[in-house]
């Protein structure tokens, strides 16, 4: 298991420094970031000087090595738009989403494996019925239309809930409420076949040869079990929300690292984008570490 | 009122199916008493195991349905009984074992614990629990035992985890043992301790003991009383030794005729040329040595048995000599070429002389291709083979060969029982009129009467065509009546190699002899003596 970690980390900074070269390389060729940031009338000695300070007049490969020597050192340099350092106001925006993250995967889970095990254990009732069709719409509708749509009625008719921005607990209702959406009802999904095939396993009917009794049956024998394809789709879900929900967080106005991206890229700021795809690189990788452990806790065979 | 200590008394018990419903046990009555061994023999689709399901409260209903009878245990009807009830019977006063004990321990649990489980669950407090599951570990014979609670059933060879999942069943000591197959899936050493073992705690406890199987070797050696079953009915019963003697039933005759081990042993011919010379064939997996220095000769339509226990790397042979896997060492001389050096290329030529059928037809074919695509295939490969308007006759005729119809080779494989399964995949083995064909563990997944069956069919076309088999088996009668040569390997090595008449009649090497005193022998007469002998050794 040790020895698992050690090749997972070893393989995660190798695709890390890809990525490096990646992002770095792409954003360039969005263009030059002065013709963005400096007035239409600006003139070109203006321009040159612009260029000049930000080191985008040296070659390509130059600027890469500053930019990979800084980073060794820790600086990911300053956001060119809000003249701070990147890392800051990506982390700034990373605690938003992190926050959001959390508290919906949190949600999704309990409601997706409380819900799945009932269906599973009364499969083809009504219950299952239900939330197979509610799962079904849940992972299919599009979620900046249903997005839309909770606005129009719940902040602009009703007037319930605020309809962007951030301030008060409301403010994270809908966002929260569209992003549960999909994860649920793929989660569900899996936690209901997963429990399914628990349930015929071999090992119940040893369990129940033994007597033992129903519940201790469903979550002490079958829940173990099942959890295991569960906890991969519950961190691939995890891994898109880290990401930044894009769509969500724009609709919603929420300063997420979703937004900032959208907003460095459309901005040329390419300090802002390397830091933020960095820090969310990161904590997927740690997501995912977490995932293998919680799989050598969940599963035996796993560990040795 | 009987005094029996459980009857089953017109059981009838039906599944309800996409086809309607189907019949799995029809009028079934039986009794067990008190310190005696009832054997259920049967084969696959009999519904052998289906009266001991609905004694455990094991079918789910639907799709099962019960529909009449009745299950008289401590004079009280089970199937009377409400769900708690029958529940705290389960574990208690009957109890169950299976035969695949890897699957049926849960994999994330510790042994220890689910052992205690079977004591906590009817009531007893957990520190006595512990106590009894070392007890029990000590008991049925594992080595450290404290240590061994601790471990996870896949940390556990075959053999112990059945010990264990014994040991598991009878921790509250229950009046009832039903054993659904308990020894199919382990070696034949392996095999013959546990059954001594349960034949121990029977003698301890009085318990009465049930047990399912299809291997007529078994009932001999442990039965008191025998219940042959066929298509859902009980078709004949009474003493194994009488009903091996004189069997009433054409089924029972049938089975008990179908038995391997009888036959006349073939003899080698010498002045055949070799074929195939494997020398110092090797294979390691890390530090670990699958295959270590392994050399022997195949000749030209000879068929040489390969036998021995899970581990024993028989198979590993197979799959090197197909370099279906690399060798970490050896030759492997093909008419004097070498095939471990050949490229891929020359190595596709030799592929055509050289098939090899496998132990799960349902796996080893493809369920989405025709019968007809999967035997054409090989000449969709090997191009020069036959040319296409061809291949519709050719298949139609290898169908023949092998004992199908014509009309058969547009359906699929999932339309077939195993045995006809089995035949598709050696008229694909066929296909490409090989010299050698390769059959890894062919007939083990096969009822008793389907395996006759196919070994005949093998048989004959050995005689016909001329081809040379490499039979890898475990099963030691089939290999007694098929094989000329034996090879009987152990951790890797050749522990023995003779003609089959001089590996049965005079083994000379301890472990051969071991191996053969293991088998067991459908005369209960017979088996009686081997059983003596064998404690004896």
């Amino acid at each position: 298991m040790k020895n698992r970690i050690g090749q997972r980390a070893i393989s995660s900074l190798i695709s890390l420094f890809g990525l490096v070269i990646l992002v770095f390389f792409l954003s360039r060729l969005t263009g030059d970031p002065s013709a963005l940031f400096l007035p239409v009338d600006a003139s070109e000695s203006m321009r040159e000087n612009f260029r000049e300070l930000h080191g985008l007049n040296d070659p390509l490969l130059v600027q890469f090595g500053h930019y990979v020597g800084d980073l060794l050192r820790g600086d990911f340099g300053d956001s060119l738009r809000r003249a701070r350092p990147a890392l800051d106001v990506v982390l700034e925006a990373f605690v938003w989403t992190l926050q959001l993250a959390a508290i919906t995967m949190t949600l999704v889970t309990i409601a997706a494996i409380v819900v799945g095990s009932i269906a599973a254990f009364k499969v083809g009732s009504l219950f299952d019925r239900a939330a197979s069709l509610l799962s079904l719409i849940g992972a299919s509708a599009p979620d900046f239309w249903i997005a839309i749509v909770a606005i129009v009625v719940f902040s602009l008719q009703l007037g319930w809930l605020p309809t962007s921005g951030t301030g008060t607990v409301w403010h994270w209702v809908l966002p929260i409420t569209i992003l549960f959406l999909r994860p649920f009802g793929l989660i569900l999904q899996v936690v209901r076949g997963s429990m399914l095939t628990a349930l015929g396993s071999a090992y119940v009917k040893t369990a129940r040869a033994k007597g033992v009794k129903n519940n201790r049956l469903i979550f002490v024998h079958t829940l173990r079990n099942a959890m295991l394809p569960v906890i991969t789709v519950i961190g691939d879900q995890a891994a898109a929300l880290l990401n930044g929900a894009v769509i969500v967080e724009t609709i919603f106005g929420f300063p997420g690292v979703g937004k900032l991206m959208i907003d460095a890229i459309l901005q040329r700021d390419f300090n802002v984008i390397l830091a933020a795809i960095m820090v969310t690189a990161l904590a997927i990788f740690i997501m995912n570490l977490l995932i293998d452990l919680a799989y050598a806790i969940l599963d035996p065979r796993i560990r040795t | 009122m009987t005094d029996h200590l459980l009857e089953v008394r017109n059981l009838s018990v039906r599944f309800h199916t996409a086809q309607g419903f189907v019949n799995a046990v029809n009028d079934v009555s039986w009794h067990l008493d008190r310190g005696e061994t009832l054997a259920i023999l049967g084969e696959s689709g009999s519904g052998k195991s289906v009266s001991s399901s609905a004694i455990m409260n094991l079918i789910d209903c639907p799709p099962g349905e019960i529909t009449s009878g009745e299950i008289l245990f401590d004079g009280q009807d089970l199937l009377q009984l409400d769900n708690e009830a029958r529940r705290a019977l389960n574990g208690k006063r009957i109890a169950m074992i299976f035969q695949d004990p890897m699957s049926h321990f849960n994999p994330v649990y510790t042994v220890g614990w689910q052992i205690e489980e079977t004591v906590t669950a009817h009531g007893r407090p957990a520190a006595q629990a512990r106590a009894r599951a070392l007890e029990l570990v000590k008991r049925v014979g594992i080595p450290d035992p404290e240590g061994a609670l601790n471990k996870y059933p896949h940390e556990f060879s075959g053999g112990q985890r059945q010990r264990l999942m014994i040991a598991m069943a009878l921790a509250l000591k229950p009046d009832i043992l039903i054993a659904d197959e308990p020894t199919t899936a382990l070696d034949v050493t392996v095999q013959a301790e546990v059954l001594t073992l349960l034949h121990e705690l029977q003698d301890e406890t009085g318990m009465g003991l049930v047990l399912i199987t299809h291997d007529l070797g078994v009932v001999a050696d442990v039965a008191d009383r025998l219940v042959v079953m066929e298509k859902g009915c009980i078709v004949e019963t009474g003493r194994p030794h009488d009903i091996y003697h004189n069997a009433q039933h054409p089924y029972t005759r049938k089975l008990i005729a179908a038995a391997p081990g009888k036959g006349v042993m073939r003899q080698p011919d010498p002045s055949a040329a070799p074929i195939l010379c494997v020398q110092g064939l090797q294979k390691s997996y890390g530090t670990f040595h699958a295959l270590s220095g392994v050399t022997f000769d195949v000749r030209r339509g000879e068929t040489l048995a390969v036998v021995g226990e899970s581990g024993s790397g028989k198979s590993t042979i197979a799959r090197l000599v197909l370099r279906l896997e690399s060798s970490s060492g050896g030759k492997a001389l093909w008419k004097g070429e070498d095939l471990l050096t050949k490229t891929p290329k020359e190595m596709s030529k030799v592929r055509r002389e050289i098939q090899m059928v496998f132990q799960d037809p349902t796996q080893s074919l493809n369920p989405k291709m025709t019968v007809f695509q999967i035997i054409s295939e090989a000449w969709a490969i090997h191009r020069d083979v036959l040319p296409k308007d061809k291949w519709r006759a050719r298949v139609e005729e290898l169908l023949d060969q092998v004992g199908l119809e014509a009309g058969h080779a547009e359906r699929y494989p999932h339309q077939f029982s195993g045995g006809q399964r089995q035949r598709i995949a050696i008229a694909r083995a066929l296909a490409l009129e090989p010299e050698l064909i390769i059959c890894d563990e062919a007939v083990s997944a096969l009822d008793v009467s389907i395996q006759a069956q196919v070994i005949e069919l093998l048989g004959k076309l050995r005689d016909d065509l001329g081809i040379a088999f490499i039979f890898i088996a475990h099963d030691l009668p089939v290999v007694r009546d098929f094989a000329d040569r034996v090879l009987v390997m152990k951790s890797g090595e050749i522990v023995e190699d003779g003609s089959v008449e001089q590996i049965f009649e005079a083994p000379r090497k301890p472990y051969t002899k071991r191996l053969l005193a293991a088998g067991l022998d459908p005369d209960p007469a017979v088996q009686k003596q081997r059983r003596d002998a064998r404690l004896a050794l």
